[in-house]
């Protein structure tokens, strides 16, 4: 897809993620707005996909977003690939609908996989799938998204630690490296130390995406990570994002992690993304 | 009254181990996984046979959990094994968000449940599985009492789609019920016929219910006793069949009485035709070090501890 494209895709989700968390006034627009550019890359450029959805996902790539709480980037890029009609943006955390809060798979909503919300599960997840790829002798891949705070969770390390010993090679899993959380920067509430050397120490390829908020980067990188698979190693890739990217209010800061805009919020964000492909 | 025998004694989680290597030739899709516990749930033949199919997480519960939800995308049947305790209470929300509330096909066997696990002690002797599961959405539950039935149990889970929970044990007890037996999810056992008390039992204590019984029909009391091996979906209407006939009941299991089938049998019976109930099990404490024998004498829950509540429960009915 040409970059116009892809650029022009990156506007509607930001305007689509204000829009959503607008209307109900809560929900997660700051690691959604920073993932946005990763999110139309990985469905519009890099995952071989089948919208036409099936929990198994033979011969198709798979995604397991483990962050779920930045359901409305996931359910806006689901939405305009083709998984669900664009109009259900709608009905995102209200009474009755499939677009939860957080993703899951109870309500029957076409592109999700496993429930997610809890911190620290989707990595597990994301290997068993990539470990089932390979008894049903599927070459296709699987990609996971993890918040950077996420990894604070000790789950996590258990998977990493399996991936490269049980050489789960065929699993490539992104890391939002925005160095922010709920409680300020991870380097305030519990530094990360070196994710890179950390990754590489327990067996992991590491690949960084410096600028990931740049669609042309972000598809370089994870072609790149398409390419180091299947050579006996997990795949990490450390997606440098800035928080709220797109909306100048809300960037370089932790204060829009899970806080909505109001109106006149609203119409700033939205001025600073014009539409391009048509509100739902 | 019906003579139950036995000619050897074996550990159900044997059962568990045969049924899962029986699997292993018959459904090509069922896959095992174990944190570090191979031996004690019996899984090796498995393994020897079916090495592809096999996973072998090391001491990370957790991440187990997980990775068998993920198998079962792919169609693959995920059997989990590893301690009761390590199955539920350490990995709760594992299992709440990534099994239960995502409705995976994963079977969660549990071995060394309750006291009977003996000397370890009562880090390792969960007395709580039985109520944290079942209060999950979707979760089967099931107990069975001996060798045969957890065989049978083990290969039933397999052909049913959904998560389950599978709870058995590490002592040698009687083999009684029939090594052909089928396995039907939900659906009570009648074992013993009588009109004057329902004894409801599940896992090791449904033998010593037997035993009990045995005494109790020398004093000319007659009990029905029901081997309730699946606490969820609870088979209601063989129990409300039985108390309608005896007028009182007493539930025996290897749990604590809170939360446990007794709870449940008791919501049945408040909401439908309240009963006199008495409660055969571990009251709300942990266990200790000790051999199963000494350890079910003194937490009450063996054959004098049923025969004790019996009594108690009759008497209660015909004031």
């Amino acid at each position: 897809m040409e970059v116009k494209k892809l650029e022009d895709l990156v506007f509607q989700t930001r305007r689509d993620i204000v829009r959503m968390v607008h209307k109900v006034s809560s929900g997660h627009p700051g690691g959604s707005l920073g993932c946005t550019e990763f999110f139309v890359a990985l469905y519009h450029e890099i995952m071989n996909i089948n919208t036409d959805f099936n929990m198994d996902g033979i011969n198709e790539d798979l995604f397991f977003l483990s962050n779920g709480h930045i359901s409305p980037v996931f359910y806006s890029v689901l939405a305009r690939r083709g998984y669900f009609p664009v109009e259900e943006l709608n009905t995102f955390r209200l009474l009755n609908s499939r677009l939860q809060g957080h993703p899951t798979t109870h309500e029957g909503l076409p592109g999700i996989r496993i429930a997610s919300g809890s911190l620290g599960q989707g990595m597990s997840v994301a290997i068993g799938a990539a470990q089932a790829k390979k008894l049903n002798d599927d070459s296709s891949l699987v990609f996971s998204l993890h918040g950077d705070g996420e990894l604070q969770e000790g789950q996590n390390w258990e998977a990493i630690m399996y991936a490269s010993a049980k050489k789960v090679d065929n699993l490539i899993a992104t890391v939002d490296y925005n160095g922010q959380q709920i409680d300020g920067s991870t380097a305030q509430v519990l530094s990360l130390g070196n994710l890179e050397e950390k990754f590489t120490a327990f067996g992991w390829e590491v690949i960084n995406i410096k600028e990931g908020n740049n669609i042309s980067e972000v598809v370089k990188g994870l072609t790149k990570a398409k390419e180091r698979s299947g050579n006996g190693k997990p795949i990490c890739v450390l997606l440098h994002t800035i928080m709220g990217n797109g909306i100048d209010f809300m960037m370089h800061t932790h204060a829009w992690h899970g806080k909505a805009p109001n109106d006149e919020q609203l119409e700033t964000s939205l001025e600073q993304n014009p539409e391009t492909l048509g509100d739902y | 009254m019906k003579e139950y025998t036995y000619t050897e004694k074996k550990d159900t989680r044997s059962g568990f181990g045969d049924g899962l290597t029986e699997l292993g030739r018959t459904n090509p899709n069922v896959v095992a996984l174990c944190a570090d516990l191979v031996g004690s749930l019996k899984m090796q033949d498995f393994i020897d046979e079916n090495p592809e199919r096999f996973f072998q997480v090391g001491i990370a519960e957790a991440n187990m959990m997980g990775i068998a939800a993920g198998l079962t995308i792919g169609g693959k049947i995920p059997f989990t094994g590893t301690f009761a305790n390590f199955s539920t209470g350490r990995v709760y929300d594992q299992i709440r968000q990534s099994i239960a509330y995502s409705h995976k096909n994963v079977k969660i066997c549990a071995s060394h449940a309750g006291l009977t696990l003996g000397e370890d002690g009562a880090t390792h002797q969960i007395l709580e599985d039985i109520g944290l599961m079942k209060m999950l959405p979707g979760m089967v539950v099931i107990n069975p009492c001996d060798y045969n039935q957890t065989k049978a149990a083990t290969i039933a889970i397999a052909e049913y789609e959904g998560p389950v929970y599978l709870r058995f044990g590490r002592p040698k007890v009687p083999v009684f019920t029939p090594n052909d037996q089928q396995f039907e999810i939900g659906k009570a056992i009648q074992l013993q016929k009588g009109s004057d008390v329902t004894i409801v039992a599940t896992g090791h204590l449904v033998w010593e219910a037997l035993e009990a019984v045995k005494e109790l029909y020398k004093e000319g009391i007659q009990a029905d006793v029901i081997n309730i091996h699946t606490i969820k979906p609870l088979d209601e209407n063989a129990i409300l069949k039985s108390i309608k006939k005896t007028g009182c009941i007493v539930t025996t299991e290897e749990h604590n009485i809170y939360g446990g089938l007794g709870e449940s049998v008791a919501r049945l019976l408040s909401t439908n035709d309240p009963t006199p109930q008495e409660f055969v099990g571990t009251n709300d404490t942990f266990g200790e070090s000790g051999t199963p024998d000494q350890l079910m004498k003194k937490y009450g829950i063996d054959k004098d501890a049923i025969i004790k509540a019996v009594k108690k429960v009759i008497a209660r009915k015909n004031k």
